[in-house]
């Protein structure tokens, strides 16, 4: 999977400012794109392209449970998060809705990758492509039921009885 | 096992089970609210047209249904989502639907224990990342999304990946001008907002045992603020007390093994604690009140899940008997049940006679969605448990989070007060 990166060199990166508290009311998925990231980039839904990747610190995500957070990010186009680490809600919300894959990363990939800069995210072979400067990096393998879940299309898709 | 292992070991149909295996848990109560549940419409619509069927709920006895964050609702969009919630109570046959302006009502991380509906033992989920605050009655009690809900909904049960757990031991009662508040802050302060990801954060020694049920409620609700999955204290007497006086019986309950093992002990002597206050913008930024810096205060906000239960109304009326605020001050009792305590035992005297407004038991400005929103540069010190930016209005406003006692001496000077230090 070939995305761009949108780069947030921070850590802590919360619920609030992925979707503000005043569009929880909001359940209309195209109406919360348009305010994805509002609370600390304000450009952000005009130079988001669909298929596009963030690349963020650590606890990205942290905060509340609202998985208005995951679907403003989804419906503006993103594919994936690449992070240091996640917090627990986000993480298994973009997991369970289908809505985008949360990559852990390590410093080398936080550090390596810049903004702008294509990368190629293989999931199976637990490797990152920065095609942009001809760099690989390794990312963190999901865990055994999140990686079910992700190759079934989300929680509803997952039958665990039949493992 | 430790409590939470022995609940979900309970909850999954297994004899044992040990940190990091994955489990699927049969859900005791449910909950979502009027952001959550319109949020699983949604997710259930997507469902349906997947042909899989969501014409009735596993069990709808199990479901409750609290209206909170948008209530009463300010504009035609908030008005709809409570239409929602009354249609989706009323299709799928869920009694339990606390509705506001019909009695009781209020934030539903404080009807789960003021209306006994979650008991020792339990799991307790809720479309709400503070459904943690209801760990103090030995619940295990954990926040998810809208999937996960619906999930929940329809087939009664959800994975887990069992936490470990950290185990933070209070040795001795704390002093009267420090709560449960300050020693969360001081806690996330050391651990980190992070601190506590993907596992347990249980309380426990002869400091918690002292504890009130409503304080430990305030330790669980802020674990939520170091990422835990979850927060427990091990129910004992006074739980069962608090919930058999609000209608409770037949409480069963679960303890840790004497020999439960912990990730990691931390360990708090209760005479060292002083008033603590997390500063902009994370719960982590923490200093002792005494070395607070010098701000022009703007508002004094005195609600929410973790700093509006009765004795935090009461340790903020001790403060405002007989004095006036300086500057605006909001109080939101946490549920009519306590609004209307506070107002038969003289609270909400003392509230308006020193200038506070009282408003209705919500969600109010704590997520900045309804009322009491901070405008650009606007300081406010607040009882709630979030100072992201934007968190209580405008990301450009600044919030301090404090205990009841801090946030109503700063309300009578102006300035982040100890309140120890009040003329």
């Amino acid at each position: 999977m070939k995305g761009n990166i949108i780069k947030y060199a921070q850590d802590n990166i919360d619920t609030d400012v992925i979707i503000p508290g005043q569009y929880l009311k909001v359940h209309d998925y195209a109406e919360l794109a348009t305010h994805a990231m509002e609370g600390l980039d304000p450009d952000f839904h005009s130079k988001v392209k669909e298929g596009d990747f963030i690349l963020s610190g650590k606890n990205f995500g942290c905060g509340s449970s609202r998985e208005h957070a995951p679907i403003a990010l989804s419906h503006s186009g993103v594919k994936a998060v690449l992070a240091l680490s996640f917090a627990r809600i986000f993480y298994r919300n973009a997991v369970d809705g289908a809505f985008l894959l949360p990559i852990e990363i390590d410093e080398d990939a936080y550090n390596g990758i810049s903004e702008g800069d294509e990368v190629d995210i293989d999931i199976s072979t637990n490797q990152i492509t920065n095609i942009t400067k001809n760099q690989t990096y390794k990312m963190k393998p999901f865990s055994e039921i999140i990686g079910k879940i992700i190759a079934a299309g989300g929680l509803f898709n997952y039958k665990p009885d039949q493992d | 096992m430790n409590i939470v292992e022995k609940i979900l070991a309970r909850a999954s149909g297994k004899s044992q089970v040990a940190p990091d295996d994955v489990i699927f848990a049969n859900v005791d109560k449910v909950m979502v609210h009027d952001v959550s549940g319109p949020g699983v419409l949604k997710v259930f619509d997507k469902l349906k047209k997947q042909g899989i069927a969501v014409d009735k709920l596993w069990d709808p006895t199990k479901v409750w249904v609290a209206e909170d964050h948008f209530v009463p609702s300010a504009e035609k969009v908030s008005a709809e989502n409570i239409v929602k919630l009354t249609n989706f109570t009323k299709n799928y046959g869920i009694e339990k639907h606390f509705k506001y302006g019909m009695g009781q009502y209020g934030i539903c991380h404080t009807l789960s224990h003021e209306e006994a509906m979650v008991m020792p033992g339990d799991v307790y989920v809720g479309g709400d990342s503070h459904t943690n605050t209801t760990g103090a009655l030995g619940a295990f009690a954990c926040g998810l999304g809208h999937t996960d809900v619906a999930y929940v909904l329809l087939n009664g049960r959800i994975w887990f990946k069992v936490p470990e757990t950290y185990y933070f031991k209070l040795n001795g009662k704390l002093p009267d001008h420090v709560m449960a508040k300050d020693l969360i802050l001081k806690i996330i302060g050391e651990i980190g907002t992070d601190g506590g990801a993907y596992r347990t954060m249980q309380f426990g020694g002869s400091g918690i045992d002292e504890m009130s049920v409503e304080s430990r409620l305030t330790l669980c609700n802020m674990t939520t603020e170091a990422g835990a999955k979850n927060g427990i204290v091990e129910p004992d007497q006074k739980v069962v007390d608090y919930l058999s006086s609000r209608g409770a019986t037949n409480i069963n309950l679960i303890n840790g093994d004497t020999d439960a093992e912990y990730a990691k002990t931390f360990e708090y002597e209760a005479s060292e604690m002083e008033p603590i206050i997390a500063k902009p913008f994370s719960p982590e930024n923490i200093c002792v009140v005494g070395e607070a810096p010098s701000v022009e205060l703007d508002k004094s906000y005195i609600g929410s899940c973790t700093g509006a239960k009765y004795e935090d109304l009461e340790a903020a009326a001790k403060i405002l008997k007989g004095r006036k605020v300086k500057i605006r001050t909001e109080i939101l009792p946490a549920a009519i049940s306590i609004y209307q305590r506070a107002m038969e035992n003289g609270l909400l005297k003392i509230f308006l006679d020193a200038g506070v407004t009282v408003g209705p038991p919500t969600c109010g400005a704590c997520c900045g969605a309804h009322m009491g929103v901070l405008a650009k540069d606007e300081i406010c010190i607040s009882t709630t448990n979030r100072n992201f930016p934007g968190r209580m209005g405008h990301v450009e406003s600044q919030t301090y989070l404090a205990s009841p006692l801090v946030a109503a001496a700063s309300a009578v000077t102006g300035k982040i007060t100890d309140p120890r230090d009040l003329k």
